[in-house]
């Protein structure tokens, strides 16, 4: 085999992967309206060919990267030969066409792993397989005729590539979209499994149960890649900030806000068998914010420092495809949900409708950042101009929303399913409402600065109880035979799912309030202080990269006592190819604060403007989000979901009318 | 009727396709102002550089100038800061205003792009002002003022090099020969 074309046989295998995802959605479908097994049973075959084909296109384009073949027009404008393999490896999902097929081969891989799932019936898994398909084949198309990887540039092939944005030659971009689309292409199979539900009319519990693992952990995924992106941010785009509200920020929270919501939901109509209706719809509403998302982020039709290269052809394909798969959904949601009425009853005081008011908090809060985010496309469409709204919008409707939603979190895990005595629940609570009231809104504000503000006070109150409600469980949980031992895998993720959130509160908290950034002219040994800091400008150095000249400032940080903490380092670099010059920040971090050091301007030969920030607790948002992550890997390694016999156990459990003791009815 | 219900979503998905429809062919248009040919509204603002130095409207009066409203959180200013400093390079004079900013962020905003504003008012979050009395509810959003601070122009978007071209720069010099 030549390896100049490896190119073609790229684009072949996609394809022929086409081809497979057409059969792998249409002979079920077909099969199961005209009853018949065999062509039900096309769909596992198929998906594993198309999972295998799109895996061989996918190393194909990266094999053209890794070998420089610049005839590639996609390779020649995202890479370059002097570029490490690492990124070579990475550009390949640096633009539109290569995160497509990123796109579709995660796509592929969850369908993969649904087809190897053991205890699902056949039928069920031919449903799931085929609209997961349909899925496949609506973004195959999308990729075949408008953004094809593998388009070659002949005959004049280009010596060397454009070369990687400078932006994206950074670790964290190694990993930020792949997880990122983890976790909303995820969401399709709990949309599948939704969808199958409606088709087959099924609406049993058992679908919850079956699509509960996959939403918990398409959700880790995206809340990983989502604080991998904050974090890449904040140290790369060298603005110190961790959230700005961007559209495409906005794409990716608008579907976490209702994953969230959905696997709380999920955990309702599992157990309890209510708001079936609700939980599907939400499970539609996920993927379908996945791909507005992704609308929004490929077409152009809104400015974002994300915007990809596009075109109208594109974004009007997209808009076609959107309209088709969500269309369809809501269409099939609005005929063939049943009756709304649940046949079984809870009382308003209670896990059910405890957990339902989080879910109506985090719909309301995606449904306001959809909002704010098309507003400037709804005002132009109607001919109003273009405008942002920006983050004073967004800051004052999406703080009071996650107060609100604190307080449900405290509650939620505490209470009982269908009823909860007000008793009961006093007793279980008080104790730790005082302790959050004195400590949370009186006492610790005062610790950081020695003044009381009302922006802290509610926040560090809000980390306390979530603390103190959420150790509480987890004590209740520890009070049976085998005691901390017989404290199962999910009702710990559950701990650590809010434990991660309330530390995500706490970074918010302090380092919205407490941090400073300033502007200054830094010259050579003339130290300037910011919050009892001083930064000393010690010299100026010009140094070459692989594929960069820089300018570097060596600046010396002491702490307040005048010790010295470190010489930080950050550069001004030009990406020669490109021409396009980088922030390169400096960062001393600690659990505490972060001190952030940033280039600005060249003011004359032995001065320059800099950007010094000081950041309390800003590592808290990250690592409160991994945590947060590990609490839905904790969730889905349960050994219910592992072992047939404990699931059976469960359903036998469900069967009961009432669950048999407090243990089993506060897991969630 | 709770089977209509139900079609409710897709009814509201259906309504933002049509605006996401729209928005594919969209682009910046002019939006006709209420304030057109009412004079400058009364105001005192602080200079964003010295925040110690009162701006008022009287010392911005007697020239024709543009006013432009802009955000370092409006990722719409970045867009079309490129043609504000075209048009400065012209000869005109640009009033900028901050809006809902914080002073260290609008800094680097301007050292980033340059400035190329004669003046920067600063209007804080929450004060009610300039911005306010001009009914402004976004940025960007742009004025153009006569010699009498009579609004002549008003544009709530983005400026492309095409308007600039076709129509701020040839109603700056219709302003401007007027005596």
């Amino acid at each position: 085999m030549d390896v100049l074309f490896l190119p073609e046989f790229g684009q072949f295998a996609l394809i022929l992967a086409l081809a497979m995802a057409c059969v792998q959605a249409f002979l079920p479908l077909i099969g199961s309206f005209t009853r018949q097994p065999l062509w039900l049973a096309y769909a596992q075959p198929a998906a594993w060919a198309q999972f295998t084909l799109l895996l061989i296109s996918f190393i194909l384009l990266s094999l053209s990267f890794l070998l420089d073949d610049f005839s590639l027009a996609y390779t020649a404008a995202n890479s370059n030969s002097a570029l490490p393999w690492f990124y070579k490896l990475s550009a390949v999902w640096g633009a539109h066409e290569g995160s497509l097929l990123l796109w579709l081969l995660i796509l592929a891989g969850w369908t993969f792993a649904v087809s190897l799932s053991r205890g699902l019936p056949v039928e069920v898994l031919a449903r799931v397989l085929s609209v997961l398909g349909f899925v496949s084949v609506g973004m195959l198309l999308f990729v075949i005729f408008t953004s094809n990887p593998f388009n070659r540039l002949l005959p004049n092939i280009p010596m060397d590539g454009a070369d990687l944005n400078p932006l994206l030659q950074d670790p964290g971009l190694i990993f930020h979209p792949p997880l990122l689309y983890m976790g909303y292409v995820g969401f399709a199979v709990t949309f599948a499994f939704a969808l199958a539900a409606l088709w087959s009319g099924q609406l049993d519990s058992a679908w919850a149960r079956w699509s509960r693992p996959w939403t918990t952990s398409a959700w880790a995924f995206l809340t990983v890649g989502i604080a991998l992106g904050s974090w890449w941010a904040y140290y790369e785009l060298g603005w110190g900030g961790w959230w700005f509200w961007d559209p495409v920020e906005n794409a990716s929270l608008m579907p976490w806000l209702t994953g969230t919501a959905l696997m709380h939901s999920l955990a309702i109509t599992e157990k309890r068998g209510v708001f079936k209706s609700w939980t599907l719809l939400l499970a539609i509403f996920t993927f379908s914010l996945s791909l507005v998302g992704f609308f929004l982020v490929r077409s152009g039709v809104l400015n974002s420092v994300h915007a990809f290269a596009n075109d109208p052809e594109r974004g009007f394909f997209l808009l076609i495809l959107l309209a088709v798969t969500v269309g369809v959904s809501l269409l099939v949601y609005a005929i063939r949900v049943p009756n709304l009425k649940a046949r079984v009853s809870y009382s308003l005081l209670s896990k059910d409708v405890l957990l339902l008011a989080n879910n109506l908090v985090l719909v309301i809060a995606a449904l306001m950042v959809l909002l704010g985010t098309l507003y400037p496309l709804i005002l132009d469409a109607l001919g109003s101009g273009k405008i942002s709204v920006g983050p004073p919008y967004f800051n004052a409707l999406f703080v009071p929303l996650m107060l609100l939603l604190g307080v449900f979190m405290g509650l939620g895990p505490l209470s009982d399913w269908k009823q909860m005595r007000w008793q009961k629940l006093k007793k279980k609570i008080w104790l730790a409402a005082a302790v959050t009231l004195v400590l949370g809104f009186v006492v610790l504000p005062w610790v950081y600065d020695g003044e009381w503000h009302l922006y802290v006070a509610l926040g560090l109150t809000l980390v306390l109880w979530i603390f103190t409600t959420s150790f509480r469980d987890l004590w209740e949980a520890s009070q049976t035979k085998q005691g901390w031992k017989g404290i199962s895998r999910s009702r710990l993720g559950m701990f650590f799912g809010h434990i991660g959130a309330a530390l995500i509160v706490l970074g918010v908290t302090m380092v919205s309030n407490y941090g400073e950034e300033r502007d200054l002219r830094m010259q050579i040994d003339q130290p300037v202080v910011v919050k009892g800091y001083e930064f000393t400008l010690k010299k100026l150095i010009h140094r070459e990269g692989a594929n960069y000249i820089a300018d570097r400032a060596v600046v010396e940080v002491r702490n307040p006592s005048g010790k010295l903490i470190n010489t930080l380092m950050p550069e001004k670099r030009l990406y020669t190819v490109r021409g396009m010059p980088m922030t390169q920040v400096a960062i001393e971090w600690g659990f505490l604060k972060d001190i952030y050091v940033a280039m600005g301007e060249e003011l004359s030969a032995d001065a320059w403007a800099m950007r010094v920030h000081y950041k309390p607790f800003v590592r808290w948002l990250w690592l409160g989000a991994l945590i947060a992550a590990l609490g839905g890997v904790l969730a889905i390694t349960d050994r219910r979901y592992s072992s047939k016999k404990a699931q059976e156990q469960l359903t036998a459990m469900n069967a009961a009318t009432t669950p048999p003791s407090a243990i089993n009815s506060v897991e969630s | 009727m709770k089977r209509f219900l139900l079609f409710l979503p897709l009814i509201a998905f259906v309504l933002v396709g049509v605006f996401l429809y729209k928005g594919l062919s969209m682009n910046p248009s002019a939006r006709e102002s209420a304030l057109l040919g009412k004079p400058m509204p009364e105001f005192s603002l602080p200079n964003l550089h010295d925040p110690l130095q009162q701006i008022t409207h009287e010392n911005l009066l007697g020239d024709v100038f543009i006013l432009n409203v802009w955000g370092s959180w409006c990722p719409s200013c970045y867009d079309e800061h490129n043609e504000i400093v075209r048009m400065a390079q012209m000869g005109v004079p640009i009033v900028g205003l901050n809006y809902k900013d914080e002073r260290s962020k609008a800094f680097r905003y301007l050292a980033q792009l340059g400035n190329p504003y004669s003046v920067v008012l600063f209007e804080e979050d929450g004060l009610r002002e300039l911005a306010f009395n001009l009914g402004v509810y976004g940025a960007p959003e742009t004025f153009l003022f006569d010699r009498d601070g009579i609004v002549r122009y008003h544009l709530a978007g983005v400026i492309t090099p095409q308007l600039v071209d076709e129509v701020i720069m040839p109603e700056v010099r219709k302003w401007q020969a007027k005596r």
